[in-house]
């Protein structure tokens, strides 16, 4: 057991650190959730790849920082940016899961086209993976694309199309080969969301709001060479990105992050002139969820660990999805108890804190432990690959490969 | 950076686990508790043969000076084996103790007995967590008087490490006037705990204490005990598995279904972080001793909570035959449900957790 990071690493966080203390008057305010960067937003994301501190280990030639792989050097930006509280790259899904598709799967042309544009924040992109009756079976989508004068010709519907509305891009799954196995009549496909035939329509949630949308093609023509792989390839290229969306929803800074605004909350917040933090079963609730959370970065550390060592993440890594989201709904479901009856106030009403985000986090969290592969999805990996149980019979698929997934 | 075991932590392990495989399976457990024992001679001998009464003995002393995340794996192996042997107290809080407060001339005089395994300590500290019963011990004059409740690894003990009421830690020989053992009968028989009741009974107190020892005794014996009941959730965790994938019913095994499944990866899922945990908060009791206490507090709490959550899911699993004493799965249930309650249970420590902090209003 050594945490220490080493001189040279340490040297590294001063330079970041460094970094930080010039620069952070330049980051982007209330960065938040918008899916398209505003022009500070688009400026920090240049500046910052600049010095290597996001899209480090992208070759040059794609807009990247160009840097050699090093977990320790990526692992102590996202601490220090964390720490100050300044944002850091875009971490939008073009980034997160186009751009390591592309990098891995995509065609030299297909590259030098779309990662820096993508990197510099200037495209954005959304995901047409979903569709209404392919969640966890994902492999099972129904949207078609047929052949036609050197186009496909694109008919159905997806769903849970975050972004559709901005974005400049969509990478899509459709099916190609309509008498294939279910696995093999799959392509990727990647058109602009201007394309005639598409349709946006917002999806309203229980949030009250429109996180995500639906989005309906209607005879789209793009042209056959907007395809990522080869046709009828695109389920295993679709399973390269799955890996990252999942690395993404179990960030451990978050959840520290999170308890931290809890903990806040409770020692400012008052009911009848005693902090709640002062009320012994609230306080039982958070040193319980603090304990959690401490349990989940130490884990996040082996799993760093096993990393560098190239070892697997074995039964570490395959929890992470399904406890850290739960974890995370639990901080907010504390947050709203603790606030007591404020913490049903929403939209704007007198009396509410910090705009109604705990009700909001407290909801849209739940999206994200059905989301990504659902809880359940979870535990059927866990099961299987962690615990060698017998495997959910497959009667959709006779031999090969596959991969459970899906929003 | 290395957040995990060096190579000699893992043969460390390995080599307890493989000792305990041969000499201490179920049956062998069986027959010592239902002897009325909990301890196994055959085990005792063999794990001191690979130095564990001096484990955390400085090697000066004739120990082999290892720290707590070395004795935090070898509790995780004892748990896992439900092995009858006193470890916890005996071989590291009682050695820690003097370590933390004894002088010199107390830890020349100790220590190489105890790594020797010439002296054998019960701990008595329990009074620090909570008393219960009119439990508590006074000094006066160099003698202690009272009730010491939970005095651990006590059986075959012939000293004892006992914690007064303001805190200081006292040596006290079996053999001394006015002392009286009285053994608890706990759910557990794989422990030894007792009542130790003191009537002016001549005590050596630990020289350097300043107070501060039994806090850190009791950091140490929490951490341990978080270990101990991970290696048993551990444990429990294979056999729930193994089971599912033997256990035929409507013509399946049981584990193909996603009912059995999902309560199996739930309790992987909640125990693994706890390994983490654990080894963290023995790693900050070694080389971040500020964090030390507040880290053993949530290892403790947390191993506490899912502890339960995997004895009752794992014994659910197995059904009926769970719940029999036929397969023994209630070794480890009891194991589990030992080291939640001693030297406090979740709530008890949570609220030590929050002190720590400042999170609790001065006049509460």
């Amino acid at each position: 057991m050594d945490l220490s990071y080493g001189p040279e690493y340490e040297t590294f966080r001063e330079e970041v650190r460094g970094f930080i203390a010039v620069n952070r008057h330049l980051a982007p305010k209330n960065a938040g959730r918008a899916a398209r960067p505003s022009k500070e937003g688009v400026a920090w994301q240049k500046l910052l790849i600049e010095h290597g501190y996001t899209a480090r280990t992208i070759p040059r030639e794609y807009g990247g920082f160009g840097a050699e792989p090093d977990i320790l050097k990526s692992r102590i930006i996202a601490e220090e940016f964390a720490r100050a509280g300044v944002p850091g790259g875009l971490a939008n899904q073009g980034i997160s899961m186009l751009v390591p598709t592309l990098l891995e799967l995509g065609t030299e042309e297909q590259k030098r086209r779309w990662i820096e544009p993508t990197l510099a924040g200037d495209v954005v992109w959304c995901q047409g993976y979903s569709e209404p009756g392919s969640g966890s079976d994902l492999a099972s989508l129904k949207t078609s694309a047929r052949v036609e004068g050197g186009d496909f010709v694109i008919n159905g519907q997806k769903i849970w199309t975050s972004t559709a509305k901005e974005a400049d891009m969509i990478f899509c799954l459709v099916r190609t080969e309509g008498d294939a196995a279910k696995h093999q009549g799959i392509s990727y496909l990647i058109f602009p969301m201007t394309t005639p035939g598409i349709e946006v329509r917002p999806l309203r949630t229980m949030t009250g709001h429109a996180e995500f949308n639906e989005t309906f093609f209607t005879d789209v023509r793009v042209p056959v060479d907007q395809i990522v792989g080869q046709r009828g390839q695109g389920w295993f290229v679709a399973n390269a990105t799955l890996g990252h969306e999942r690395g993404m929803l179990g960030d451990p800074d978050a959840l520290e992050n999170r308890l931290l605004a809890l903990i806040e909350l409770m020692t400012v917040e008052q009911v009848g002139g005693a902090r709640v933090i002062d009320l012994p079963a609230l306080r039982d609730r958070l040193v319980a969820l603090q304990a959690e959370v401490a349990a989940m970065k130490y884990n996040g550390m082996r799993i760093l660990s096993n990393q560098i060592k190239g070892e697997p993440g074995g039964m570490a890594k395959l929890i992470v999805k399904l406890q850290a989201c739960e974890l995370a709904h639990q901080i907010s479901a504390l947050a709203i108890d603790a606030l007591g009856e404020l913490g049903i106030l929403y939209n704007g009403s007198a009396h509410e804190r910090e705009n109604g985000s705990w009700q909001w986090n407290y909801m849209f969290q739940l999206g994200l432990i059905i989301g990504g592969g659902t809880a359940q999805i979870q535990k059927n990996i866990i099961s299987e690959r962690g615990l060698n149980m017998p495997r959910e019979p497959r009667l959709d698929l006779p031999k090969g490969p596959s991969a459970q997934g899906g929003q | 950076m290395d957040f995990g075991l060096s190579q000699e932590q893992q043969m460390l392990a390995e080599s307890v686990t493989r000792l305990l495989r041969e000499l201490s399976p179920l049956d062998h457990v069986r027959q010592v508790a239902e002897g009325g024992s909990a301890v196994s001679a055959q085990s005792q001998a063999a794990l001191a043969e690979l130095g564990l009464p001096g484990l955390v003995v400085p090697e000066a002393h004739g120990g082999l000076g290892m720290g707590l995340l070395d004795a935090t794996i070898v509790a995780t192996a004892l748990g896992e084996a439900v092995a009858p042997v006193p470890f916890t107290a005996r071989n590291v809080m009682a050695p820690l103790a003097l370590i933390a407060a004894g002088s010199e001339a107390q830890q020349a005089q100790w220590l190489p007995r105890i790594a020797a395994g010439e002296v054998r300590f019960g701990v008595g500290v329990h009074e620090q967590v909570s008393r219960r019963d009119g439990s508590g011990v006074r000094c006066s004059g160099g003698a202690l008087t009272g009730t010491a409740l939970f005095v651990l690894d006590c059986e075959e003990a012939d000293h004892f490490m006992i914690a007064d009421e303001a805190g200081r830690l006292h040596i006290v020989s079996a053999q001394a006037d006015g002392l009286e053992l009285i053994a608890l009968k706990t759910i557990d028989a794989t422990r030894s705990v007792g009542e130790l009741r003191l009537a002016s009974t001549p005590a050596e107190a630990l020289a350097d204490d300043g107070g501060a020892a039994a806090r850190r005794l009791i950091a140490a014996g929490r951490i341990l005990l978080a270990a101990d009941s991970l290696g048993a959730a551990d444990a429990m965790i294979a056999q729930a598995v193994a089971y599912a994938g033997q256990r035929e019913q409507f013509g399946r095994v049981i584990g193909s279904f996603q009912a059995v499944k999902h309560m199996c990866a739930e309790m992987a899922a909640k125990n693994e972080p706890c390994r983490s945990l654990v080894w963290y908060a023995a790693h900050a009791f070694d080389a971040v001793p500020a964090e030390a206490e507040l880290v053993a507090c949530h290892a403790k709490s947390h191993t506490g909570e899912v502890g339960r959550f995997v004895a009752r899911t794992a014994t659910e699993v197995h059904g009926g035959m769970g719940f029999t004493d036929l397969l023994g799965l209630h070794y480890w249930f009891k194991r589990i449900g030992f080291d939640r309650q001693v030297l406090g249970g979740p709530e008890t420590v949570r609220e030590e957790a929050a002190r720590l902090q400042g999170w609790i209003a001065v006049a509460a």
